[in-house]
């Protein structure tokens, strides 16, 4: 035989021995729904098991920390809002705040009171969407993930109201927040916030019992607590493994030393666990809204920030807990109104680094559900 | 497999029930026939923005100034400006032309919250599909300007409180423009004085022979 007749065709690159011990390779995404983007997983796989697993995005950069060093402070605000679209409103306050660190403004009373309410009907918004979308992962197709959007659309037409936009909210700056609440809104928040455990009592009954849900989720994924901590996972990931770390507790930046909540932590670090631990933080955070609410003082909604950002030169790193995690923004100035450096650290990037290592020996179903359980958002995983 | 049956069985009560009450319940019956049937929308809704006048005639009654600070605090540098002149070349006020590429324009309302002169606003208008996308995307001065009518029907709390403002402004303006009148005057007066003075000072020298000759 010639050579040119064993030559094997273009793209086949999977050797007769491979073959034999039947490692498949596939590629997963980046066009794929239970990707939750566009997010690609090159699987090896034997059999269903996974063998290997590499996680390939960049699919949707977009340039953030560049652009953010090419116009001046004030104008990244909106660019935030596209990080981690479901959570606008904490994208705003950790830019803020890091802004607020480089040049010191104090925050009014009222405005911080105003951001402790944004920021954790946000959390609402994202865990609501989360869990929705895990039960979708599991196979329930649909009707779980619409009772959770529809309890989300509440809260969006809250932030429609409140600062004009669904999800691009623009509303955080730099000593304050853009406007006044608008009249009635609180009554109307009070009342979302108060009909919120009704719907979460139903959604537990429908899912935390649930054979199908415990069967695929119990003890899938598991990541140990000194293997969370070398990850450097944050958020509820971190938290169902078992650590105890909340910046809303540890740094207690804005006004939360004020409010009486707890932190759930999850035992097993699976992804049972983290589904759990998520259904507890929005309890937790109905909590932190009446309080909030009830406490509300009257006040101005924006401190003595100057016209022109500029400050002097120097570092400052600010973060808070969002949603998914720590969301930090490390800024350099070097005393002109444009940063020397923006970076950004999304938790869901750095959540995500710890996929191999969970998917490892499981079957390809349970990747989907684990990728799920991360809770990414390629938006702010690739900026 | 009784177990099993449990927890499957008490969340197919909660579809059922959420299924029957989607019939009935008002607050679970949200969906709206959209081309038939429009939702309503809150004013607060920003889309893109529009430039307001004030009058009848959309040039004369511009706000703005082409003072081309939106133009440099936009994020995505969608605003185009240039400033109008008159036949002889000299500068006026007003923008010759005002462009915003709604392509571009992210919607986020720095252009609103930086003109001194209240003059850009965001609207709410929603059906915005165009064949064309490079021109028919690229809104110019003229399709831009919107009365202030118009601004109070698409927002009438935040118009209000504009017209207030504006009222206000204006009035300082006059308050000032009064107070610079008077002191204009007052030092035109006083600078006229001494002269004056002078020649009033004869007859003040001989004012004191009058009393004299009424004692
Ligand atoms: S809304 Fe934002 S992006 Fe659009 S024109 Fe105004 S400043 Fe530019
Ligand atoms: S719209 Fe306002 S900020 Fe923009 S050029 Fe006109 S006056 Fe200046």
């Amino acid at each position: 035989m010639s050579p040119v007749q064993t030559m094997p065709p273009r793209g086949y690159h999977l050797s007769k021995d491979e073959l034999g011990a039947d490692i498949l390779e596939v590629a997963m995404g980046p066009h794929h729904p239970s990707t939750h983007g566009v997010f690609r997983m090159d699987l090896k796989l034997d059999g269903e098991t996974v063998v290997d697993l590499k996680p390939v995005f960049g699919y949707l950069h977009r340039n953030h920390e560049k652009i953010a060093e090419d116009i001046s402070y004030p104008m990244s605000m909106p660019f935030t809002d596209r990080l981690d679209y479901l959570c606008g409103m904490t994208n705003n306050w950790a830019y803020a705040l890091s802004a607020e660190k480089l040049i010191e403004i104090e925050v009014p009373e009222r405005a911080e009171y105003l951001r402790v309410i944004v920021g954790e009907l946000t959390r609402l918004v994202n865990h609501c969407l989360l869990i929705g979308f895990f039960i979708n992962d599991l196979g329930a197709l649909g009707t779980p993930l619409l009772y959770a959007l529809r309890e989300r659309e509440k809260i969006l037409d809250l932030f429609e109201v409140l600062s004009g936009a669904r999800m691009m909210v623009n509303y955080i700056r730099f000593g304050g927040v853009r406007c006044d609440l608008p009249e009635g809104w609180l009554g109307e928040c009070q009342r979302i916030v108060d009909a919120f455990p009704a719907f979460l009592d139903e959604y537990e009954t429908l899912l935390t019992e649930n054979e199908i849900i415990i069967a695929r989720a119990q003890n899938v994924g598991v990541v140990t607590r000194e293997e969370a901590i070398d990850f450097s996972l944050t958020g509820p990931m971190l938290r169902a493994s078992g650590v105890n770390y909340d910046i809303r507790k540890v740094d207690r930046y804005g006004i939360y030393d004020r409010f009486d909540f707890k932190i759930p932590i999850g035992g097993h670090g699976d992804c049972y666990d983290r589904f759990m631990v998520r259904m507890l933080e929005m309890r937790e955070s109905v909590k932190i809204l009446k309080q909030a609410i009830r406490d509300l003082p009257d006040g101005n909604i924006m401190g003595k920030a100057p016209k022109i950002f500029r400050p002097a030169p120097g570092e400052a790193y600010g973060r808070i807990e969002a949603p998914k995690g720590e969301l930090g923004f490390y800024l350099i100035s070097d005393g002109t109104p444009i940063p020397y450096r923006f970076k950004v650290r999304p938790p869901s990037f750095v959540n995500l680094t710890a996929l191999r290592h969970m998917c490892l020996g499981h079957k390809v179903a349970d990747a989907v559900i684990i990728l799920g359980s991360i809770d990414i958002v390629l938006g702010e995983v690739d900026r | 497999m009784s177990l099993l049956a449990k927890g499957i069985l008490k969340g197919m009560a909660v579809t059922a029930k959420n299924f029957f009450q989607s019939y009935y319940r008002k607050e679970r019956l949200p969906t709206v026939q959209y081309p038939e049937e429009k939702s309503t929308i809150t004013p607060f809704t920003r889309n893109f923005p529009f430039l307001l006048y004030d009058g009848d005639d959309a040039v004369d009654g511009m706000r703005c100034t082409a003072c081309t600070l939106c133009e440099r605090a936009c994020p995505p540098q969608c605003i185009y400006i240039i400033k109008d002149k008159d036949e002889k070349g000299k500068p006026i006020l007003r923008p010759r032309i005002f462009d915003i590429d709604t392509s571009v324009c992210m919607s986020c309302q720095l252009c609103v919250e930086v003109c001194p002169y209240e003059a850009i606003r965001m609207d709410s208008a929603f059906e915005l599909s165009n064949e064309n996308r490079f021109e028919g995307l690229l809104i110019n001065r003229g399709d831009l300007l919107k009365s202030n009518d118009y601004y109070h029907a698409l927002n009438p709390v935040e118009a209000r409180e504009t017209d207030d403002r504006i009222a206000a402004k204006n009035a300082l303006a006059e308050a000032k423009k009064k107070a610079r009148q008077k002191k204009t005057r007052l030092a035109a007066a006083k600078a006229k004085r001494p002269p004056s003075r002078l020649k009033k000072s004869p007859p003040a020298r001989e004012k004191p022979p009058q009393p004299e000759k009424s004692e």
